[in-house]
């Protein structure tokens, strides 16, 4: 029993840490601009395309890969965000809903034109394959090396966003735009990178993932619901509200799939519901 | 829509709005032509009406309510299941059959509605997404009632009314749809030009200011929430009888897509958006995803971009610049 709680919560931190780094951009995008953007799990999904892309045909190493997959799809971002995105800042929730879902419509096409309906296979590094004695017990490498490269990655995130001018900038700019504005903040530029930096973590962590989240042509609608809950739980806007979101999602989901396979999903959407009721502004949200 | 005269009283105009014009009876004449003249397209116009008719219940909440949904395939996929159940372990008669769906898709309307309606935007979407999976999940587990995943087996549909049997061709079919549909028509279009639907105007346009006046916002939201569930219910049971199967895809999320796109693309909140909308893209879709599917996804997807950037308010929204210049021009 013991043993099965450790296996449990640690799959589960492992998953709720590739959900966390996926979601995150979408929180701050939301918080920012109040953009509804359900193409998000593209570029995560875009990610894995070109992580595993490199990997398998390029031979090219998994680290590098992952920095290719965040640089490559931070600037396709960027392009988007200036060309279409911002185009609709003004609109309302419908119109950018529709925008973004036909994003995704027209995105799933072309992987599946480039790619093939199937699966990629997602070969882990031979360093990364087998078991790794933590001193107590002996733990999937993967994964493991997957909780340690997120752990690193939020910690600086979050340094970033606490300590550094960038950081306070888009603290203040989410709190209160006009008045970010008024003090002489670029907040459309600030947006740019925000968005670049977003997307680019979700590519990151897709690549990252690729082996809980497999990489096909549904990615970006199968997970949707997920990256909303991660967001929608955790509180607009909010950096830290995500990261709890999603940790529990990942261990509760982990461990319903373990303990009830046939109704797992059942009761993480349950669960939510009714922590919606209790808090309909998310964990950490602001009513 | 007609401008009425500048001098006329709010009164005028409403009641103007409300009046019965010609033009509203095109789609009913173009659809017992099509009765006449493609035979052989029956068993898709039966689709096609099934469709306006989801897409309808679609526009009384997100057109005139502004609820921004993509989980209307919930009430449809509970209608369908209900009928289909129904005639499975009840009765084969159609008409009680819709019923029995109307009510199932209503109470998890008004339940739904009740969780999902204290939110807004992102929240708000993401749980009427949840509650389709979670709706989708039940029906795939509870395999004893529903079939799972290989879908409702069984269903036998006695004769409407005890007189008229469904045929191969799909005739009885697309008249008791056409009947159906032009039913709920009736009902929606006066429900919009009713005040309860001009308050959910106002509510979709300035919900603040429809609090201070003292409208009881959410109460109106739910009640359109439940009617439209309840449509969109009888929508599906009309599929579940018509095609007498029942599949996991009643209440997949790419069924809550397409009614969300095919109203868009008619033009959303005018009642015959639905129409254009769904008659459009059922049968482009039958035309074009038949020999290239993934060419399809990816044409609907621009065709959505586009709209949203150059053309808000659909094909119906276009018509009316077009009018408007025409008559400028004169």
């Amino acid at each position: 029993m013991f043993a099965a709680t450790i296996s449990i919560l640690f799959l589960g931190i492992a998953y709720g840490m590739v959900l966390y780094i996926i979601s995150v951009g979408l929180s701050v995008t939301m918080g920012l601009l109040g953009f509804v953007n359900l193409a998000h799990g593209v570029f995560a999904m875009a990610g894995g395309y070109v992580t595993v892309t490199l990997m398998n045909q390029y031979g090219v190493p998994f680290g590098f890969a992952l920095l290719a997959a965040f640089i490559i799809v931070a600037a396709i971002s960027v392009v988007l965000e200036r060309t279409l995105y911002a185009r609709l800042y003004g609109a309302g929730e419908l119109e950018q809903v529709l925008f973004t879902i036909g994003l995704v419509f027209m995105s799933v096409a072309i992987v599946r034109k480039l790619w093939g309906p199937l699966p990629q296979p997602f070969h882990v590094p031979h360093v990364l394959d087998g078991q790794i004695n933590l001193g107590f017990r002996s733990f999937p490498t993967y994964r493991t090396f997957l909780i340690g490269v997120s752990v690193l990655l939020i910690l600086t995130l979050w340094l970033g966003i606490e300590r550094t001018a960038f950081g306070a900038r888009l603290r203040a700019a989410v709190d209160n735009r006009r008045m970010a504005e008024s003090l002489g903040i670029n907040t459309g530029r600030l947006f740019s990178l925000t968005f670049a930096l977003g997307s680019g973590l979700a590519a990151f962590g897709g690549g990252l993932g690729a082996d809980i989240l497999a990489i096909d042509p549904g990615y970006a609608f199968e997970y949707l619901v997920y990256f909303l809950m991660v967001v929608a739980v955790g509180g607009l806007g909010s950096i830290k509200g995500p990261f709890v979101a999603a940790m529990l999602l990942g261990i509760g989901d982990t461990a319903c799939k373990y303990l009830v396979p046939q109704l797992g999903s059942f009761f993480i959407y349950l669960a939510m519901i009714a922590l919606l009721l209790w808090r309909p502004a998310g964990l950490f949200g602001r009513a | 829509m007609r401008r009425p005269a500048a001098d006329a009283s709010p009164v005028d105009r409403l009641i103007a709005s409300h009046r019965l014009r010609p033009i509203e009876l095109l789609p009913w004449v173009i659809a017992v032509a099509a009765y006449f003249v493609f035979p052989d397209y029956l068993p898709l116009g039966s689709q096609v009406l099934i469709m306006i008719l989801f897409a309808l219940s679609l526009d009384l909440v997100l057109g005139y309510g502004g609820i921004v949904t993509l989980g209307q395939s919930a009430f449809f996929g509970v209608g369908a299941y209900a009928a289909g159940i129904y005639s499975v372990h009840v009765s084969g008669e159609p008409l009680s059959g819709l019923v029995v769906a109307a009510i199932a898709a209503a109470v998890v309307g008004v339940i739904s509605g009740l969780v999902i309606l204290r939110t807004t935007g992102l929240t708000l979407l993401m749980l009427t997404l949840a509650v389709t999976s979670l709706l989708e999940a039940t029906a795939n587990h509870a395999d004893f009632l529903t079939g799972g995943a290989d879908g409702l087996q069984g269903m036998t549909i006695n004769p409407i009314l005890g007189r008229f049997e469904f045929d191969m061709f799909g005739r009885t079919a697309y008249v008791y749809s056409l009947v159906v549909l032009f039913l709920g028509w009736l009902l929606l279009r006066r429900l919009v030009h009713a005040p309860f639907g001009q308050s959910l105007i106002g509510i979709r346009e300035n919900v603040t200011r429809m609090h201070a006046i003292g409208t009881p916002v959410r109460q109106r939201l739910l009640t359109a929430y439940t009617i439209s569930a309840a449509v969109a219910g009888v929508a599906g049971g009309l599929l579940a009888q018509t095609t007498q199967f029942v599949g996991l895809t009643v209440l997949g999320f790419e069924r809550s897509g397409a009614v969300v796109i095919m109203l868009v693309l008619g033009g959303a909140g005018r009642l015959y958006g639905a129409f254009i909308g769904a008659a459009l893209y059922m049968i482009a879709q039958d035309q074009i995803a038949e020999v290239d599917p993934v060419f399809w996804d990816f044409w609907i997807g621009l065709l959505l971009v586009l709209v949203v950037l150059f053309a808000r308010g659909g094909v119906l929204g276009l018509c009316d610049k077009l009018l408007l210049v025409v008559r400028r021009r004169r």
